[in-house]
């Protein structure tokens, strides 16, 4: 049941072989090395493998490898340029957003969408609490999370 | 690893029916969120799989010549929240769908998948069957149509035939035109919950009366279903608040819901009256009538 397919990650060019009953974390992590992409679930309920596909995000548990074949897929791993961490992962750390660190690079990644999305539009907290509601996290209360995208949001660029 | 023997990919409705044809097990795989789920616990049912996530030709929202709302059935949630059309001729359905999962889930999720799996707590099932929505069915001798409110059969039970495919759903004009609609969902959490109840009405008014009136409950019966007894005994009359309590007080009779680990039944039809009050209400309001 292997498949080739080629696939842009982080905006290098990768082809490579894979099982179809393989789901795209899996892959992400075990045949490319991107170990950002955490398992959580596996069922599609707290978002911890959250990545972008054509920027949109989705959860990579609930998606077969073999549908990323010709998308573009970007992981935290891509996010920051020159060792400067992009503007959402900064604010995580700016606002303490950020405990144990496992749920960290599914919201970031969630994050990251939502402020492209909304970037300087008159976002509520309750709205930005929406657009995260696919992410769990046990530890921060979500608060100083909801706080960093909202300072993301109202930055100018 | 997901646990399946066989996989096929379909480029085309035809090639799909095809697949199915060839072999009896095979089941479609759309946007995957709730069968790559049932895949990831290994359910010997869903070993051989015929992919449809890339049909082209069925993702798309559109209106024809007669002015009649036609959706794709691999239109994902987030699409049809999102289009313009959607928004402003049956807000409805829009506001529904973001009532399902969390984003993530609905940027992958289909509202044909949501459909199809039959469950009662398909938030998207409401609405549409409060729109008097018709599903168009394609098999190996061509296409057939029937209401959605029939294409739901029983619990994970639907009207499709083993080698057929969804591949419409329509909404005429005449049964969105002047037409106004609410929807709530009643569940434990505001996102990533299903539905203990769900609850659709849309309704039509002429100078302070009710001209028609459709209420739709999801997970209050094996099927979402309408309350027909009840919309047939207040068709036509004044809009008043009395209306609201005898649409309220007779929803019981149309209703058959049961209990479940998530509420007992007696709960169920406590938020089902209470939402038929509610939902109700919001649906004259925003038709532009006033309740006094
Ligand atoms: S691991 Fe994918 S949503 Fe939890
Ligand atoms: S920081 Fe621990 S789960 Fe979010």
């Amino acid at each position: 049941m292997n498949r080739q397919i080629s696939l842009t990650v982080n905006d290098k060019k990768k082809e490579i072989r894979i099982d179809v009953r393989q789901s795209l974390l899996e892959v992400l992590r075990e045949q490319l090395g991107l170990l950002s992409v955490k398992q959580g679930c596996a069922v599609g309920e707290c978002g911890a493998c959250t990545v972008l596909i054509d920027d949109v995000p989705i959860d990579a548990c609930l998606y077969l490898a073999v549908w990323a074949d010709g998308k573009s897929i970007r992981t935290v791993e891509g996010e920051s340029r020159n060792d400067k961490l992009s503007r959402v992962q900064q604010a995580f750390v700016d606002e303490g957003a950020v405990q144990c660190g496992i749920c960290t690079p599914g919201f970031v990644m969630a994050a990251t969408s939502f402020v492209e999305k909304h970037h300087q539009q008159n976002i509520s907290r309750h709205d930005i609490r929406r657009g995260l509601a696919g992410n769990l996290c046990r530890c921060t209360g979500y608060d100083t999370i909801v706080t960093a995208v909202q300072k993301c949001l109202d930055e100018d660029d | 690893m997901f646990n399946f023997k066989s996989y096929a990919r379909a480029g085309s409705v035809q090639e799909a029916i095809q697949l199915l044809g060839q072999n009896p097990e095979a089941h479609l795989i759309a946007g995957g969120t709730d069968m790559l789920v049932k895949l990831h616990k290994g359910k010997a049912q869903f070993d051989h799989l015929v992919d449809i996530h890339d049909i082209a030709e069925l993702n798309y929202i559109t209106q024809n010549d007669a002015n009649d709302i036609i959706i794709g059935p691999l239109t994902s949630f987030t699409q049809v929240a999102e289009s313009e059309l959607i928004c402003k001729r049956i807000p409805v359905l829009s506001q529904a769908v973001l009532t399902i999962g969390g984003p993530q889930v609905r940027n992958m999720a289909t509202i044909g998948g949501n459909l199809c799996n039959g469950v009662p707590s398909a938030d998207s099932a409401t609405p549409l069957i409060a729109l008097n929505a018709a599903v168009t069915i394609e098999g190996r001798d061509g296409s057939r149509q029937m209401p959605l409110e029939s294409f739901f059969l029983g619990p994970s039970q639907v009207a499709l035939e083993q080698d057929e495919i969804l591949t419409a759903i329509t909404i005429t004009r005449d049964n969105y035109t002047d037409y106004f609609g609410h929807f709530h969902k009643y569940a434990m959490r505001e996102a990533m919950d299903i539905s203990t109840i769900g609850c659709s009405a849309v309704c039509k008014i002429n100078d302070g009366t009710l001209q028609d009136l459709r209420l739709a409950f999801g997970v209050a019966a094996p099927v979402p279903i309408r309350c027909k007894g009840t919309e047939d005994k207040v068709r036509g009359r004044k809009i008043s608040p009395k209306l609201l309590t005898d649409i309220a007080n007779n929803v019981p009779s149309d209703v058959r819901p049961r209990t479940s680990w998530r509420a007992a039944k007696d709960f169920r039809l406590q938020i089902i009256t209470t939402l038929a009050h509610r939902v109700v209400e919001q649906a004259i309001l925003s038709a532009g009538g006033t309740i006094q």
